[in-house]
């Protein structure tokens, strides 16, 4: 085993003196992310430039059996890039360019690091009539991270998760090798990541950076309508979400649904707000839709079982804003910096029993609490946050919301959800419940790519 | 009071990083953040840190005091951060940095600065004697001058701040505003010397300074520098009883009222906002009224403008420390070539703090032959006819 010293002197020679770091200071900062799992330091930080480079730095730790972390902003908020057993934290921050827009086949190329902000900035100001599906993580959430999360945008609901959105990888192997995954294998064009090759992409989306480093990343664009409207609806009664999400979904008019449920402003409490997003190019095409989305809740509007908020434009502005910064006020709700929440996908028909429970636990532990769900696909699922809010510099709040999440995920998976973005404990606990035979075979891909397990290791961990 | 505030407040940052952006996330807006990109370097990544030393998790250390005293307290942070106690971030930064001074745990550039301020009465230890010696027998103030002209230490030192006073004095004259300056006997604004967090000799320079503009009968103040403006108009002791204005307002009044007379010069100029007149006092639309007022100017933006305009790097004393300096990557050599690109002939500043940053970059990215670093009444005094 070589010193600490030839390792920092090596990772100097790879990135430069001011892109390596085993102070204090950034040792406590990447220990740590902004939710609620238990802070562990890196022994280094490293900001890579360079695909070569983040070869380099990979075949260095492969050699000398040094854990890896790949991180883009730690916005998962559930610890994922937080290194559980040292070694080198990658930030990936500095490769943040976005390499090319096919306009015509409708996909971008961006680097490991570039951020939703940047990204949706680049498309506004060069390609206008593109977007793509802007999750509301801040700005400052990387790209290729929410994809490997299997992050959710303001396109979920027409085109699903945004890993399925994903058009092409390139990727550094725990072993050093750069491989191309999907179209760009075989062909200067990056319009699948997948068919009709066999799709590799699914060895690296969703593992949390425990079998290789995206450097690149081709994301598919969607066209950007000229006028974009939310339409609020309000229910009291919670057994009826699901048929009005499933309504909703029907008229294949809607762009994206987020239900929210809070309990303050004290005017919120017990109330069920569906936002419902369209778009169009013209007054009449909006109009029309507007008139679909009425169609299809106009009886229980009639039984007045669904009301309609009429919204200023000036109180539409923070709906309709990309990403919402409101979701990130939650975190200040306790005045105290903390946010965390488990986000089970799950079916939609779960929406009342989840809200249920949301109540029970949140009273129970004496913790804040709200929930924003999204619509996944078609109404084939959804993902339904259980969001706590809670003050830093309170300790026994933050146990207590940590309990409160701890007690939602294990009930979510009973209930027959898959949790998102697991912290490690809920991996172990998703792993428990999966089928034998799957986790071997996840088990054997791991050996295979990461021979060492040197690649984010504590995460994905099969015993 | 303000450190009271901050150590109650500060664990209330979620690390969430809109304060790294401008409006349109098109890139870094945090100088720091955008120079070092240590996650520890933006303003989150700060407030952790000073969270965590106030709990003892981190021992304080030169690295820790360099990633506070690196902020340039350009209110990039404040203005984009979603959460409410967004106003408040620049004070429990100073708040910060102000326990540190206390403690003794200072970068010993940023104590240097406090000491040739202390006995010079300016960042450089230069002679207080030669504070006017730029002045050129420029009438010192009396009663009965509407206003007095504060020139502060750069436009005193400095030779581009002593370029930038000449043109101002020129300006004032041909519009026949009457007006006076101390001469050596003006002192440090302390505008610095308050963001880096000493606060006793921000006291001691406020209150000389008030004493010395009453015993003059100052009724209304004039500066140079949007740092002296900022410290006088809202740091200061409300008990002075004066009126502060930056220049480029009264500029902006005399243009208006056709005090000055211009001759045509076709000529391409993108400005840049002083951190100090924008975001923290909302002064965007007067510096770009008197360039539109000059024919033949015309006015280009550069993408990041007003409110999200970058910082040159010179804040919280960095015009004179420059702990954001030595790298391509360091702001004011950033700001530059966003000025080049837009294909303006000059790049109008109206702060010597900023003059002295972006006209050393253009030097460091060999830009001299085409670009130029003018200040406002620079432009001006050049277009009077």
């Amino acid at each position: 085993m070589v010193t600490t010293n030839a390792i920092h002197e090596s990772l100097v020679k790879i990135v430069g003196k001011s892109y390596v770091s085993a102070s204090r200071e950034e040792k406590y900062f990447y220990a740590r992310d902004g939710g609620l799992m238990p802070p562990h330091e890196p022994d280094f930080v490293v900001l890579p430039r360079t695909t070569e480079e983040v070869q380099e730095i990979v075949r260095l730790a492969n050699r000398e059996k040094i854990p890896i972390v790949p991180a883009g902003a730690g916005l998962a908020l559930t610890g994922l890039v937080i290194p559980q057993k040292g070694g080198i934290v990658v930030d990936m921050k500095r490769m943040d360019r976005v390499l090319e827009v096919n306009e015509k086949a409708r996909y971008v190329i961006v680097e490991g690091g570039t951020t939703q902000g940047a990204l949706k900035s680049y498309l506004q100001k060069h390609h206008p009539h593109l977007r793509h599906s802007i999750p509301d993580a801040p700005p400052s959430a990387t790209v290729v991270a929410n994809a490997v999360i299997h992050g959710q945008g303001r396109l979920a609901h027409q085109h699903g998760f945004n890993s399925d959105m994903v058009s092409g990888l390139e990727v550094v192997l725990p072993t050093g090798e750069v491989c191309r995954i999907g179209s760009c294998s075989v062909s200067s064009y990056w319009f699948s990541k997948g068919p009709p090759l066999p799709d590799l992409s699914g060895l690296f989306l969703g593992w949390f950076g425990t079998t290789g480093i995206i450097t690149k990343l081709g994301l598919k664009l969607y066209p950007c309508k000229k006028l974009r409207d939310v339409m609020v609806l309000l229910t009291d009664k919670v057994e009826l979400v699901p048929d009005i999400l499933l309504r909703l979904s029907h008229t294949e008019m809607v762009e994206d649904t987020v239900i929210s449920a809070q309990p303050l402003p004290l005017r919120f409490r017990g109330t069920f707000w569906i936002m419902t997003y369209i778009t169009g190019d013209s007054d009449e095409e909006l109009e029309f839709k507007r008139k679909m989305v009425w169609d299809a809740v106009w009886d229980y509007f009639q039984s007045r079982d669904v009301g309609f908020i009429s919204t200023s434009p000036e109180g539409k502005a923070p709906l309709l804003s990309m990403p919402s910064k409101d979701t990130t006020r939650f975190a200040d709700v306790a005045k105290g910096g903390g946010f965390q929440y488990a986000g089970p996908i799950t079916p939609i028909e779960k929406f009342p029993a989840f809200i249920r429970k949301l109540e029970e636990v949140a009273a129970k532990y004496n913790v804040f609490y709200g929930s924003t769900t999204r619509l996944i696909g078609s109404g084939h699922c959804m993902m339904f946050s259980f969001s706590f809010s809670f003050n830093r510099a309170n300790p026994d709040e933050m146990a207590r919301a940590k309990r409160a999440l701890d007690e939602c995920s294990k009930f979510a998976l009973e209930e027959g959800a898959v949790l998102w973005k697991p912290d490690v404990d809920e991996q172990k606990m998703i792993m428990e419940k999966m089928d034998p035979n799957t986790l071997e075979l996840m088990r054997k891909i791991k050996r295979l790519l990461d021979p060492n397990g040197i690649m984010n290791p504590g995460n994905w961990e099969m015993r | 009071m303000m450190q009271q505030k901050y150590v109650s407040q500060i664990h209330r940052c979620f690390r969430c990083g809109y304060c790294k952006f401008p409006t349109d996330y098109s890139s870094f807006n945090c100088p720091p953040y955008q120079r070092f990109r240590f996650e520890t370097y933006s303003t989150g990544g700060r407030l952790w840190l000073i969270y965590a030393w106030l709990k003892g998790e981190i021992e304080w250390s030169e690295h820790l005091a360099e990633i506070l005293y690196t902020c340039t307290t350009c209110r990039n942070c404040a203005e984009q951060c979603p959460m409410k106690f967004a106003p408040d971030i620049i004070d429990w930064i100073v708040g910060a940095r102000s326990d540190m001074v206390e403690k003794g745990r200072i970068p010993p550039r940023v104590a240097r600065f406090f000491e040739a301020v202390q006995g010079y009465s300016n960042p450089f230890k230069l002679l207080r004697d030669d504070r006017a010696s730029w002045a050129n027998g420029t009438k010192l103030y009396s009663p009965g001058d509407e206003f007095l002209l504060y020139i502060g230490c750069l436009g005193s030192y400095d030779e581009n701040g002593q370029k930038m006073a000449k043109s101002l004095v020129s300006v004032l004259k041909a519009a026949e505003v009457p007006f006076g300056i101390m001469g050596k006997d003006e002192e440090c604004c302390g505008n610095e010397v308050y963001m880096l967090g000493e606060m006793g000799l921000f006291q001691n320079i406020a209150e000389r300074n008030i004493q010395k503009f009453k015993k003059l009968g100052v009724r209304k103040i004039v500066t140079l520098c949007p740092h002296g403006y900022h410290a006088m108009k809202n740091n200061y002791p409300k008990a002075g009883g004066f009126e502060v204005y930056h220049y480029t307002e009264l500029l902006a009044e005399l243009t208006k009222a056709k005090k000055l007379k211009f001759s045509s010069n076709r000529i391409k100029v993108t400005y840049q906002d002083p951190c100090f007149l924008g975001r923290h006092n909302n002064i965007y639309d007067e510096p770009r009224q008197v360039l539109q007022y000059i024919p033949g100017i015309e006015l280009v933006e550069m993408e990041r403008n007003r409110k999200d305009a970058f910082c040159c790097g010179g804040g919280s004393g960095n015009f004179v420390m420059d702990l954001l300096a030595g790298d391509e990557n360091s702001p004011a050599r950033i700001r530059v070539r966003e000025a080049y690109a837009t294909g303006a002939d000059i790049l109008a500043v109206a702060c010597p703090g900023c003059m002295t940053m972006l006209t050393d970059a253009v030097k460091t990215e060999n830009l001299e032959t085409k670009l130029t670093v003018h200040d406002i009444s620079q432009i001006l005094a050049r277009s009077l006819s």
